[in-house]
């Protein structure tokens, strides 16, 4: 760590403290400790926020800092997802076939075990087969390596190519649309191996758990969220701050003059897009787990929209406006689109807010876009006396 | 004397249009040169071409005592050859205070490994405060670049010029929009800078040039129209005719 990194950012310790403190609260509120003022499902809910919050600071990073509008990091959260997903389905079903096939009196070869599982797990797109990605699928330890490898080298091949070409702006925002898209249709195909439109499913059963109940399996991945959270705050934070965050603030305000002054600007934004990709894997390879479900739906273009309309509401720029803007909209999000809002009578027309929702957001986005630019996290400038 | 810069035959065309045609200039170690000319002749399509932002139809640039080609090598790597460059419009990151702007222009490792595991040394320290006193800025160091007034930016991008310890300064129109006294103050911190390395200043401003006081190369529609003292220069009929005929006029 460089010289009083946390001297000079008394915010990441302000963060550090309100993450603890409201990760204390929720688990003693929880139905393990038996107070269950917060239901199982909710622990839940909020874990995943925690999860969307951490993809947002990366999106943060690489958009509020660096001035790269990537709208294509989602995909690197679905990645790391499928990658986690992958590991525990086939343990999960490995689990069930060597049970049901316990106790023949001819024990099974390893061959006719392999096909079993196969077909449990590829049975819904009419094959029973393992494709060759999922060759890794019975290690755990391998599969969180590609939690981190397959988005980190995605994002680095991409990046590089889009980088070295110069492409920036609007450009490079429509380029990484069209690779969550690519990835996302790819993924609905049928024969892509990873049960396309299906997903990968019963995520929430943790190979080994059986008899561990989902609301100890749910508090467990909520404090692995919260860490995970406070983690990478503080490690963004370290990066963004000193000479660092000084070179990539200069790339996000002027390009130019920043390689003028000798900087090779491709790798310093190569860097950034790489690990903030990293960064999303590991907060999708948390937070489907707790989802209990991936499709390819789940990195569609919009999904990476979203996200960026977060980090804006929230307040670019800043760590924790991405964290406010992620929890505030995605938990408001889930009330509205799931009946939490009561219904609006005007007597012509009801305002359902399943439908309308959206279109609040979205006039949301426009409002803060054009008269709060600094976002939600922009109110804290009031509170803190400029020195 | 050996030189610094050899820039020979070297023409560029946009859409047909030559903006650059057939130059050919030196610059010597240490050394202090005007280049004026009419608006459009080119002289920050020269620049570009140096400083690797545009890449020439033909002809050769080439650097240092190696003889080494500038062509075909990126802005950075230029940059890190020891060529600075000063901007026409003032460029400093105006979101970072002038301490961060002159620290980031600091003659220091330039990989993103140095760069994130950088510490504070006093050094370096002691390298910003002398330059801050060069260019008048020592009171200002915390404040954000934004602030500062236009011929205050102006200096502190000459300040990070001078922090990157280049061999060869570029410098574009320096004293556009400044006052009298900033404009003094300004061929002061040129001519000092150019005691120990070539420095090139563009300008229009001719009493500016005059207070430089070094060799004059007159550039007029992508070419050397005249080289040599001011006065020399002055007196030359083309150059009246193309240049001072139509500013005076
Ligand atoms: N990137 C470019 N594309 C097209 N034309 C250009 C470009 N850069 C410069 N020019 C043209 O080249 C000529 C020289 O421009 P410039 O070098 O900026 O002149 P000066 O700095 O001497 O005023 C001008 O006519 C300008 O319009
Ligand atoms: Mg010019």
């Amino acid at each position: 760590m460089r010289q009083g990194f946390l001297y000079q950012n008394p915010s990441v310790l302000w963060f550090l403290a309100a993450l603890g403190l409201f990760t204390v609260s929720v688990v003693m509120l929880s139905e393990v400790t038996g107070v269950a003022v917060v239901s199982t499902s909710f622990v839940k809910t909020l874990g995943k926020t925690l999860c969307l919050c951490l993809v947002a600071i990366a999106m943060d990073v690489v958009w509020g800092y660096c001035g790269i509008l990537s709208l294509g990091h989602f995909a690197f959260f679905g990645i790391g997802g499928y990658a986690i997903g992958m590991w525990l389905m086939y343990a999960r079903t490995e689990m069930i076939v060597l049970g049901s096939l316990e106790g023949q009196v001819i024990p099974p070869t390893p061959q006719e075990v392999s096909d079993a599982i196969g077909n449990q797990i590829f049975g819904v797109v009419g094959s029973s087969e393992f494709p060759l990605i999922w060759a890794f699928a019975d290690s755990l330890f391998l599969q969180l390596l590609m939690v981190v490898l397959v988005p980190g080298l995605l994002a680095l091949v991409f990046g590089w190519l889009a980088f070295r070409s110069r492409v920036t702006g609007v450009y490079l925002s429509i380029l990484t649309q069209a690779m969550t898209l690519a990835l996302s249709l790819y993924l609905f195909q049928n024969d892509s191996g990873l049960r396309g439109n299906n997903g990968l499913s019963g995520l929430q059963n943790i190979p080994g758990f059986e008899a561990t109940s989902q609301a100890a399996i749910s508090v467990v991945f909520f404090v692995a969220s919260a860490v995970a959270l406070g983690a990478g705050y503080v490690f963004f934070a370290w990066v963004v701050s000193g000479k660092m965050g000084s070179v990539i603030k200069g790339i996000r305000d002027n390009e130019a003059r920043v390689r003028f002054l000798g900087y090779h600007v491709e790798s310093y934004k190569l860097f950034v897009f790489t690990i903030t990709a990293v960064v999303s894997g590991l907060a999708g390879a948390l937070y489907y787990p707790q989802a209990g479900i991936i499709n390819p739906g789940e990195i569609a273009p919009i999904a990476s929209i979203y996200l960026a309309v977060w980090v804006a509401i929230g307040g670019r720029g800043r760590l924790y406006g991405a964290v406010i803007g992620a929890a505030f909209v995605s938990l408001l999000s889930s009330w509205f689109t799931g009946g939490g809002a009561p219904d609006i009578p005007l007597g012509f027309y009801t305002i359902q807010w399943t439908d309308w929702w959206l279109v609040l957001l979205g006039v949301s986005f426009v409002a803060v876009t054009l008269f709060f630019p600094k976002g939600i996290g922009g109110l804290f400038d009031y509170l803190v006396r400029k020195p | 004397m050996a030189m610094l810069l050899e820039v020979s035959g070297v023409s560029v065309s946009f859409d047909g249009f030559r903006a650059i045609n057939n130059l050919s200039i030196n610059f010597a170690e240490p050394e202090l040169r005007a280049i004026i000319g009419p608006n459009g002749a080119g002289k920050t399509t020269f620049m570009d071409i140096v400083t690797g932002k545009t890449k020439p139809d033909e002809g050769t640039v080439i650097w240092g005592e190696r003889n080494i080609s500038l062509l075909g090598m990126s802005e950075s790597q230029i940059a890190m050859e020891g060529i600075g460059r000063k901007f026409q419009k003032p460029t400093v990151f105006e979101a970072q205070t002038v301490r961060q702007n002159l620290a980031l222009a600091l003659h220091n490792p330039r990989g993103p490994f140095a760069v994130l595991t950088h510490r504070r040394t006093a050094k370096n320290a002691a390298r910003i405060e002398a330059i801050a006193d060069e260019i008048g800025l020592t009171g200002s160091l915390t404040r954000t670049a934004g602030e500062l007034s236009h011929g205050q930016k102006q200096w502190l991008e000459i300040g990070m010029l001078l922090a990157q310890e280049p061999r060869l300064l570029l410098v574009d129109e320096p004293a556009a929009g400044m006052t009298v006294e900033e404009r003094e103050k300004t061929t002061d911190i040129l001519r000092r800078a150019a005691k120990t390395r070539a420095v090139v200043v563009v300008e229009h401003d001719m009493e500016f040039v005059r207070r430089l006081g070094c060799k004059v190369t007159v550039l007029h529609e992508g070419s050397v129209l005249a080289e040599g003292s001011l006065d020399h220069v002055t007196s030359n009929q083309t150059v009246i005719d193309v240049y001072l005929g139509r500013a005076h006029a």
